[in-house]
């Protein structure tokens, strides 16, 4: 028993069980919001880039009071991009009484989170949760797959593709479509191929490529084909490597189009893109540090410039602090946690974002709709990204109405 | 004519990109009979540590000490890891080495983060070398098949024409004779893993600034030099090289053949349609499955030519 007792495991253990002891007794006035994002593996540095921002959001939704007067709390679970792990996370989320569970890559982790919680909450009516969806944007999931208990507070992928498509200036009369062969890919494809016959008829689709998913190291030989085919635009939804790699492989062979991505401003975009690709990249996206200057938001510039103080990368998102500003808002209205009351609440709702546009949470498919920005990777902003000494600079804003889209959703509401 | 001319010049390029990171682990893998799961993860540190000293002191510098850094890193795995594990076997080799793998990857993870660091090609490379047909061919480029085709031929001069070279080559086939000789085999078995674990390291320094330096760059590129290594054949360079050279001519040319197996039945006269049954199979373009060729040609040859294109003894 003594040598037990003296050795390093028991001693640990014990320190474990007290410090777990003092943090669960510290965590008793707290609302706990679970998320579940891949923390390791190829794609961790997307699920740590957000809690970072998530963290950092919270600190300022909590100074100004929480809601209801609790502080929020934010429970990282690792789902290693797997959906069968988001289902365990969602187990633990559960089983702990949260009331909302965030998860932000991979439709197909958003598919089977949602039916998910659907089964979850229709069991436990005394023990539900609200699934806020925080970047899976494939189309369906606000369309065929809605459900009430899941929020969607990103720009689905057809809103992003009839942006892109808006923003296609009118001397653009060939363009090629590069996408990653998946449901995300395929509905990019299909997306912008739709808007492209309603709004730009002219335009005619020199080349439309898919491509295996983070298989292709050397993009030379795309580059090689989308210059033969003598596009003048390249349009593309790749996210992660397969973006960075195509716009690295395109600026040094020097392929002269106009790249318009979805992710390029996003981690390891800027760098990828290099000093030398002024004014070539296009992104569409919610937000960017130097909107804030455009718009003369002195308080919201002030305030991702303190992010940039503590962090090591570009704070990129002001649709995150829309979701906790929703969900406290929410709550305060309905002056409940309870996941039912503060998801009605929620629903048809409309604040004011942190750059002064209105958002609405639609209440016909939970689909959030805000402004959106094309964005161009340009010198001369205030804000550089990744310290490449460019940023991003506002090419096109296009208002929240123009991109409401009908939906196909036919919502089951609970009845009590 | 265009497409082809430049395609070749692409193909070329990643072929040798993948030959500096095959040639090492074939050498290796001939020897200890075991594939270097961590040797894509010393691909991955020499990147990362070209990209340190080059902030520091310079690009060419780095050349040199950054493969040093990874040849000293590969002797101490192999002194104080493998040679501890050699005597459980093969499979207790292969385990140790993938989890090796892990660990690098989560310690470059937690020292250079997990995005990727502005590693970026030195400003005196930094142009274009000539323009064919419209597109650039960088400077860089060129850099890199000088160094790869230098490095060729120092490797087979090093094998084949001096001592040291005549007993690895030696002792890849004949361990015991050799060790009976009185040579130190062990030794050699160090010197070979550090020479592997250097020539990894130059591919990172050369490959992390032409792709991108990440901490996902190892797992990336790991499974397409074991592609090469066992297409090439056990034990040899030139099989490696040739290996290496026909991946990315492969991946290359299978990217611009925009045809799939409907255009070849188009030609015996069977037209495919929406109804033709595995009309979703036949009508995928070549493109889609390049990526996927490598592996679809490994499993091939190990039915086939079990032993590679030139190798000297069984897998």
């Amino acid at each position: 028993m003594l040598r037990m007792l003296r050795s390093p495991v028991f001693v640990l253990a014990l320190a474990a069980s007290l410090i777990l002891r003092v943090d669960l007794a510290g965590g008793q006035g707290t609302i706990k919001i679970a998320y579940t994002d891949p923390l390791s593996g190829p794609f961790a540095q997307v699920g740590d880039q957000n809690l970072k921002q998530f963290k950092y959001i919270l600190d300022w939704i909590n100074s100004r009071g929480g809601a209801l007067g609790k502080k929020f709390e934010i429970v990282a679970f690792d789902n290693k991009s797997q959906p069968s792990e988001a289902i365990i996370a969602l187990k633990s989320a559960t089983d702990q009484n949260m009331p909302i569970i965030m998860q932000c890559s991979g439709s197909n982790i958003a598919a089977a989170l949602i039916d998910a919680v659907d089964k979850h909450n229709e069991r436990n009516p005394s023990n539900r949760i609200v699934y806020v969806n925080c970047g899976a944007v494939a189309t369906e999931l606000t369309n065929e797959k809605c459900n009430f208990w899941h929020f969607r507070m990103d720009a689905h992928v057809a809103m992003k593709a009839e942006t892109m498509v808006r923003a296609l200036p009118k001397e653009i009369s060939k363009v090629y479509l590069l996408n990653q062969d998946y449901l995300f890919g395929q509905s990019v494809q299909r997306d912008v191929k739709t808007f492209l016959a309603k709004l730009r008829p002219e335009v005619k689709v020199v080349g439309d490529e898919l491509i295996p998913l983070g298989k292709v190291k050397d993009f030379s030989p795309y580059v090689t084909k989308i210059k033969a085919s003598g596009a003048q635009a390249l349009i593309t939804g790749n996210w992660g490597p397969d973006m960075s790699l195509l716009i690295k492989a395109g600026m040094d062979t020097g392929l002269e189009v106009r790249y318009y991505t979805m992710y390029a401003h996003l981690g390891g975009g800027a760098t990828a893109i290099g000093p030398n690709g002024s004014g070539r990249v296009r992104s569409v996206m919610a937000f960017h540090e130097n909107i804030a200057v455009e718009t003369h938001k002195a308080d919201t510039e002030e305030w991702t410039r303190a992010f940039r103080g503590q962090h090591n990368f570009d704070f990129y998102a002001a649709g995150f602090r829309t979701i906790f500003e929703f969900i406290q808002a929410a709550m305060n209205k309905a002056g409940s946690t309870d996941p039912l009351k503060f998801a009605q609440a929620l629903e048809g709702m409309t604040i004011t974002d942190m750059l002064g546009y209105q958002v609405t949470m639609r209440k016909d498919d939970h689909q959030i709709l805000s402004e959106y920005f094309v964005g161009v990777f340009t010198k001369g902003v205030k804000y550089d990204s990744e310290g490449t000494g460019l940023g991003w600079k506002t090419e096109v804003t296009v208002p929240a109405k123009d991109l409401a889209q009908p939906t196909t959703c036919n919502m089951k509401r609970p009845s009590a | 004519m265009e497409v082809l001319l430049v395609s070749l010049l692409n193909g070329l390029v990643y072929g040798m990109l993948l030959f500096m990171l095959a040639s090492g682990l074939t050498l290796i893998f001939s020897m200890m009979g075991v594939l270097n799961f961590a040797h894509a993860s010393l691909y991955m540190l020499g990147a990362y540590f070209a990209y340190d000293v080059s902030r520091t002191i310079g690009f060419w510098p780095a050349l040199v000490v950054a493969p040093m850094l990874c040849g000293l890193i590969g002797a101490l795995i192999e002194m104080y890891g493998l040679r501890r594990v050699h005597k459980h076997g093969h499979i207790a080799e292969l385990l140790f080495t993938f989890g090796l793998a892990f660990i690098i990857d989560k310690v470059v993870q937690m020292i250079w983060g997990l995005l990727p660091v502005p590693y970026r090609v030195p400003a005196a490379l930094d142009f274009p070398l000539f323009t064919i047909y419209g597109t650039k061919f960088h400077a860089y480029r060129g850099f890199m098949l000088l160094i790869s085709a230098l490095m060729f031929f120092a490797i087979w001069l090093l094998l084949t024409r001096t001592r040291i070279g005549l007993v690895i080559q030696a002792a890849l086939t004949h361990r015991e004779m050799v060790g009976a000789l009185g040579h130190n085999v062990p030794r050699v078995f160090t010197i070979v893993f550090v020479g592997g674990s250097a020539l990894a390291g130059l591919a990172g320094v050369i490959g992390g600034n032409y792709l991108v330096t990440e901490p996902a760059m190892a797992f990336a590129m790991g499974p397409i030099v074991f592609v090469v290594v066992v297409f090439g054949g056990l034990g040899s360079l030139p099989g490696c090289f040739i290996a290496s050279l026909i991946m990315g001519f492969v991946q290359t040319f299978a990217v611009v053949i925009d045809y799939s197996f409907a255009n070849v039945l188009a030609l015996v006269g069977i037209t495919v349609t929406d109804t033709t049954p595995f009309a979703e199979f036949l009508t995928i373009p070549v493109p889609r499955i390049g990526a996927l060729l490598p592996y679809l040609m490994l499993v091939l040859i190990l039915l086939f030519k079990p032993r590679g294109l030139m190798g000297t003894r069984d897998t």
